[in-house]
């Protein structure tokens, strides 16, 4: 079932299309079959446990998730880097590894520094 | 075949997979939910409550579809699609059998994790537009548990990419073929340097999952269905199946890195060759396995408070999976 690199990116193409087409069908199926047009009083509401909802919808949340989507974004893209790495570690020396201690040591050193700053406190 | 030809009848067969996978997998939790609190599960719709599914598939085909009156329309519609279509795309990548995935990516395993990762965009997305302070909740909690645990999960499985040498899934089940000293497969659990690696895995899994006791998202004794509250019909339906059909990514991701996707032990390449289904056969039976080990946790634990879960992810997971990879390259390089 080998063929060309691009033929396997057209095919990942065609899952994505394929995905999309796939949920606009069960939708609209859905729509077809469905009861439509009652609005009893309140269906339309938001539920949040049959009490009106007060004050607006999109509250403030916590400063703390943006702390940690930030060192996701560090964290992240060092695992990109680590990934081809991890294939090429069996066919090189032994300075790969000595240059990917360095490299660990130094998002570790961010991390126990992210750590003893309070970043990783969930407040 | 014509290239054309090729591409449909891989998209119907992962689609027809996918949405057996769904029906297949709310039964099996019904029952082993059911079983494992002492009662029987779904036994009134056919033999044993087999077509309970079915009729629920059809019973929310047919619900009507509210659309409440302050959500944000445009992610409110886009959020399924978001969470569905890479739950399908992640299928691709997966082997098997020998050559045998819709897609044989050189970048497979990235492949299919980048794909999963689109997910919680969808599920943030679902959370804010709902217009719901308990999605908005969910949603939020969803994005963070899911990120935090991304690195981990990752991170886990690079000592295998490194001692398989390759990111290729069906690269991977090939380096675990053969035996040690003629007995033991040469599978990567039975490897004592990729325990902790497997365990890690296992934990960073279930969270990116939303699996009980990492439920925090839907939280149904909190906030009602977190990111789900204000979803119903086929719209719900489908970030439903998107969530079973990632249940099953995973474990058999789980299964290529750990537990010699199709092979079976001892077999020799020819039984494959005589019988074609048997891998196939034999990589979804292993699937379904992990897949109850999943329900059987969800079963067994309470669900852990949201500065637990961070923690656990931050201060102990990240930590110990950089020291596995120094470690697992220290021992390959200076000792053997």
């Amino acid at each position: 079932m080998t063929q060309t690199p691009g033929f396997d990116y057209l095919v990942v193409g065609a899952f994505v299309l394929f995905g999309i087409f796939f949920v606009a069908a069960t939708v609209a199926v859905s729509n077809l079959l469905s009861p439509k047009g009652t609005h009893p009083p309140g269906m339309y509401e938001p539920y949040e446990c049959g009490v009106e909802p007060v004050g607006p919808p999109w509250v403030q949340f916590r400063v703390g998730y943006y702390v940690y989507a930030l060192l996701f974004v560090v964290f992240d893209i060092e695992t990109v880097f680590l990934y081809p790495w991890a294939v090429a570690f069996n066919k090189m020396g032994a300075f790969i590894l000595v240059e990917m201690v360095i490299f660990i040591g130094i998002l570790a050193a961010g991390l126990a520094y992210a750590w003893k700053e309070g970043a990783l406190k969930w407040r | 075949m014509s290239p054309t030809l090729a591409i449909i009848i891989r998209l119907l067969a992962i689609l027809i997979l996918m949405l057996t996978n769904g029906v297949m997998m709310i039964y099996m939790l019904r029952k082993v939910l059911g079983h494992l609190h002492i009662r029987l599960g779904p036994v009134h719709v056919g033999p044993y409550g087999l077509l309970q599914t079915p009729m629920d598939v059809l019973k929310l085909l047919t619900k009507e579809d509210i659309t409440p009156r302050a959500v944000d329309k445009w992610l409110f519609f886009l959020a399924p699609a978001v969470v569905a279509v890479p739950s399908l795309m992640a299928y691709a990548a997966l082997p098997f059998g020998d050559g045998l995935a819709a897609v044989g990516l050189e970048t497979g395993l990235l492949f299919t994790f980048a794909v999963l990762s689109i997910v919680p965009i969808g599920i943030l997305m679902a959370g804010w537009a709902s217009a719901n302070k308990w999605s908005l909740l969910g949603g939020m909690r969803a994005a963070a548990q899911q990120i935090a645990y991304e690195v981990p999960l990752l991170l886990s499985v690079l000592p295998a990419v490194m001692i398989a040498g390759t990111m290729s899934l069906g690269g991977i089940v090939e380096a675990q073929s053969g035996t040690w000293l003629a007995v033991i497969p040469r599978w990567f659990i039975t490897n004592p340097l990729l325990w902790p690696t497997f365990l890690i895995f296992a934990i960073a899994g279930l969270v990116e999952l939303n699996q009980t006791p990492f439920d925090l998202s839907e939280g149904e004794s909190e906030i009602v269905a977190g990111f789900a509250s204000e979803y119903s019909a086929m719209k719900f339906g489908l970030m439903f199946l998107a969530e079973f059909s990632n249940q099953f990514v995973l474990s058999a991701l789980g299964v290529t890195l750990f537990f010699g996707g199709w092979m079976l032990p001892w077999a020799p390449m020819s039984w494959y060759e005589a019988v074609p289904v048997l891998a196939p056969a034999v990589f979804i039976t292993k699937t379904y396995i992990g897949i109850f080990v999943m329900m059987w946790i969800r079963g067994t634990f309470p669900r852990v408070r949201i500065d637990q879960l961070m923690d656990l992810g931050w201060k102990r997971l990240i930590p110990a999976a950089l020291f596995l990879i120094v470690l697992t390259g220290v021992i390959h390089k200076v000792v053997v």
